[in-house]
């Protein structure tokens, strides 16, 4: 860990340069390469806030720059969905959260992000009690070849826990917070890919949500799953509200309107807008949000 | 191309195939029981044996002119028949005491008389390989007591009592004269021990040595009665002697407890045939070798192998997958990786020998001789660890798989989807969590067929054994009932290396060849059986770890 640490240095913030107002066209920004101040909906300013993104850029190897200055506050107990075209740096900013791009060779990123007041990209964070205080989804479901039960509690595993009372608790609890606990109760010791593709994906929540996550990342968790599955997942989704802070990447525009409470709009690394799911769909303030949901590009 | 493909497997395939039917057409009738051929050539000289095999040849002038008349107008007639050429058979004759040659090129020319002789008999004996005759008495304290059939009859029904007594005898000298032997001999190294830790003239290399002598005493004793016993079996099994007569009408006594099986070869039935087959194959599989290894069985062999085998995966399983992961999850890949890595290859490309000769060099002298020096040198001069043995022949073999192993290892850690090890760390496990939580279980079955490619390369390795502690004969096996159950030091026997000792350093070559397909048959098998384990484990792995609905 600690060499991975040593090439990601936290640097200093660019110079303030020229920032294009509300009227000027995206495209002329990034042409021009000036930074560029998302619109943000004066509601989600109001919002108790759980993750704060800070002027955040991330650049995988020396020029490819994925990340342009990314200020962003999600909200807390609240789903929020980050939209875009491919390629637009949205689950690359997922994956900063909890730094899985450490594992990348070469990236480097400046800003910061903080997790309830809590640096994520200062110098002496432990990147593993870190990413304890967080759980992920990922776009394709990725239990561990062991046992139903042994998959939902690996977190407590690697945290030492032997008491065989709390690791049930924990996992029937899991299960539950994930509605898979009435389809597995009978099968908890058999292997966990055994299961159907949905079945697996609301396993993986189960075991992001086992450790009471202060917030909870999800990669597209259905663009692998048929529709029916989907509708699961994304009924799942809705209770988890309240309880969890859920931040998730989608490409399915009916989807981010069904599930989730805030959007964030991202386009050639840089934040758009961001707002509550109902303004930003209903009353885009910039163009190019405008055009992509309403199918116009992407 | 589909056809190119298909060809170089088919090719592939034939051999494999046909390697293994000669293998099993040379190997299986080894132990058949054949029938007894009696010839009597112009001269009246007659040989009584078994036609082990028959081939034709062109006789020169010289052979024809060295004919008598008769024979040489018969062999003139037969070449002319057949392109020149004349039949000739070999025929296992035995008797090597009396003939001093246990096989013998019969030209038929040259045969008058050919006859199967109903009463005739195969000895095998546990010296001077087989005996092929005719009873003649049956002798107990030196006075015949049956004659002819009878006397064969009267040896069948004593030969389990004789053949009883003879194996308490070899129990006793093996078992209870090396056990108080050994005593002895870790009585004097005691002795030599202190002497050395507090000087020759300490008080307590004093004490040690008046109880070393008064136990001696005792040992004394009691070897005194196992002798005695072993004198008095010897004395009963030697009133039993089977007279015999040779083809010739030699007359010869053979003692009965000498004989390791006898049967009238000419009467047997099919069923007969396939009891004395069976118990060759029996004897060969569970029993010691005799006769400089030519007969008798293999079992320290076999046994030899597997614990070689077991101890090298022992040894080369958790240092290729150490190497392996420290290559692919913790080294930055690179041009140094990259060194190392072709060099581990290239490690697959040395010769064997040079592994040996390092084996030799490192492990048995050098590690060794260090051990001796260290934990043993109340033995010394005479080595413990300093030579070869079944624990540097096992470390020499896996320095020589390690390459298997490693990239083998690699290949399955490479393997291991990202999103798994992504999923682990976004748990919030640390490295060496996803690791060995995750990583080397899916890798497992990969890493178990590394294994498997290890074993079948060092369990037919034979070159570097000869050098590291591989022998002819081992006097003990290397897991016994004796403490510490496992004699790491001892040199053993291995099916490979004996193959080599059969094959070209037998004195009887003949006798040996059909020995050699068997071993190398029986090799195979064992290899075979060892990587069907390795392959149900294998795939116990896999349908745990990987698998599922897709």
């Amino acid at each position: 860990m600690s060499r991975t640490q040593t090439v990601m240095q936290v640097m200093e913030p660019p110079p303030q340069g020229a920032r294009v107002g509300a009227a000027a066209s995206l495209g002329d920004a990034v042409a021009q390469g000036v930074p560029l101040v998302a619109h943000v909906h004066d509601a989600t300013l109001r919002e108790p806030r759980v993750l704060e993104v800070d002027r955040f850029s991330l650049y995988y190897g020396g020029k490819a720059r994925a990340l342009w200055d990314i200020d962003l506050a999600i909200p807390k107990g609240k789903v929020t969905a980050l939209i875009g075209p491919s390629g637009c740096g949205k689950s690359t900013l997922l994956r900063s959260v909890n730094r899985l791009n450490d594992l990348i060779d070469g990236v480097r990123i400046t800003g910061d992000m903080r997790l309830n007041g809590d640096s994520i990209y200062a110098k002496d964070v432990d990147v593993i009690e870190l990413r304890k205080r967080m759980g992920m989804v990922f776009q394709k479901s990725n239990p561990f070849p062991m046992s139903i039960f042994e998959n939902v509690v690996y977190a407590l595993r690697i945290d030492g826990v032997r008491d065989r009372r709390i690791l049930e608790e924990t996992c029937e609890r899991s299960l539950r917070g994930a509605a898979l606990w009435d389809e597995v109760k009978d099968r908890l010791h058999q292997s966990a890919l055994g299961l159907s593709g949905g079945q697996q994906q609301r396993l993986c929540i189960a075991r992001a949500i086992a450790a009471e996550p202060e917030v909870l990342l999800m990669d597209e968790p259905c663009s692998a799953l048929d529709p029916i599955a989907t509708g699961r997942i994304e009924d799942l989704i809705a209770d988890l509200k309240g309880a969890y802070t859920v931040l998730m990447v989608t490409h399915n525009m009916q989807q981010a309107s069904r599930s989730s409470d805030y959007v964030a709009f991202m386009y050639l690394g840089r934040l758009v807008e961001f707002g509550p799911t109902n303004d930003v769909f209903i009353t885009p303030h910039r163009k190019e949000t405008e055009d992509y949901i309403s199918g116009r590009f992407g | 191309m589909q056809w190119l493909t298909a060809g170089a497997l088919a090719i592939c395939l034939a051999m494999i195939a046909g390697l293994l039917a000669l293998v099993i057409v040379q190997g299986a009738p080894t132990f058949w029981p054949a029938a007894l051929v009696q010839v009597r050539l112009e001269g009246g000289e007659t040989w009584l044996g078994e036609v082990v095999k028959e081939e034709r040849f062109a006789p020169s002038e010289a052979i024809f002119a060295a004919a008598p008349p008769d024979a040489r107008t018969r062999a003139e007639k037969e070449a002319a028949a057949s392109e020149g050429t004349v039949r000739r058979r070999l025929f296992r004759t035995g008797n090597f005491e009396l003939t001093n040659e246990h096989f013998r090129w019969i030209d038929d020319f040259r045969v008058v008389e050919e006859s199967r002789p109903e009463r005739a008999v195969v000895l095998e004996r546990t010296e001077w390989g087989r005996f092929y005759g005719t009873p003649k008495a049956f002798l107990v304290d030196g006075k015949p007591i049956a004659e002819g059939p009878a006397a064969w009859a009267e040896f069948e029904a004593r030969r389990d009592a004789v053949r009883d007594r003879a194996e308490e005898r070899r129990r006793l000298e093996k078992e209870a004269a090396g056990a108080l032997n050994r005593r002895l001999r870790a009585g004097t190294l005691e002795v030599k021990r202190l002497e050395l830790k507090h000087g020759p003239k300490s008080s307590e290399a004093a004490a040690a040595r008046i109880r070393v002598e008064e136990e001696a005493r005792l040992l004394e004793a009691e070897g005194a009665t196992v002798r005695a016993r072993i004198e008095a079996l010897d004395r009963e099994n030697a009133r039993y002697v089977l007279s015999m007569t040779t083809s010739d009408g030699r007359e010869h006594p053979i003692p009965a407890s000498e004989v390791v099986r006898g049967y009238e070869a000419n009467r047997l039935g099919v069923v007969d045939r396939l009891a004395v087959y069976a118990s060759r194959w029996a004897e060969y599989l569970v029993d010691e070798p005799r006769e400089a290894n030519s007969e008798g069985g293999v079992w320290p062999a076999i046994f030899g192998t597997v614990v070689m085998t077991l101890l090298m995966s022992l040894a080369v399983v958790p240092f290729g997958v150490l190497a392996a992961l420290y290559l692919r999850e913790y080294a930055r890949q690179g041009a140094l990786v990259s060194a190392v890595r072709i060099a581990v290859n290239n490690l697959a490309g040395v010769p064997s020998i040079v592994f040996g000769v390092f084996g030799l060099g490192f492990f048995c002298y050098a590690v060794g001789g260090s051990v001796d020096r260290l934990f043993f040198p109340e033995a010394l001069p005479s080595p413990t660890f300093g030579t070869g043995g079944v624990l540097w022949a096992s470390i020499t073999l896996a320095l020589l798989t390690l390459p298997v192993v490693i990239v083998a290892s690699e290949e399955a850690l490479a393997a291991v989807p990202r999103s798994m090890r992504e999923g682990s760390y976004a748990c919030g496990a640390s490295k060496w969590q996803t690791i060995r939580r995750i990583v080397l279980p899916r890798a497992a079955p990969g890493i178990m067929t590394g294994m498997i490619l290890a074993m079948a390369r060092g369990a037919g390795e034979v070159a570097p054994l000869m050098l590291v502690g591989a022998v002819k004969a081992a006097p003990d096996l290397p897991v016994d009932g004796e403490f510490p159950y496992l004699h790491l030091e001892r040199s053993f026997m291995h099916l490979g290396f004996h193959i080599y000792d059969l094959g070209f350093q037998s004195q009887n070559s003949e006798a040996a060849k059909p020995m050699v397909y068997v071993t190398t048959f029986l090799l195979i098998l064992i290899i075979v059986a060892l990587n069907l384990a390795a392959i149900a484990v294998r795939a116990r792995l896999r349908r745990r770890f990987a698998g599922g609905h897709f």
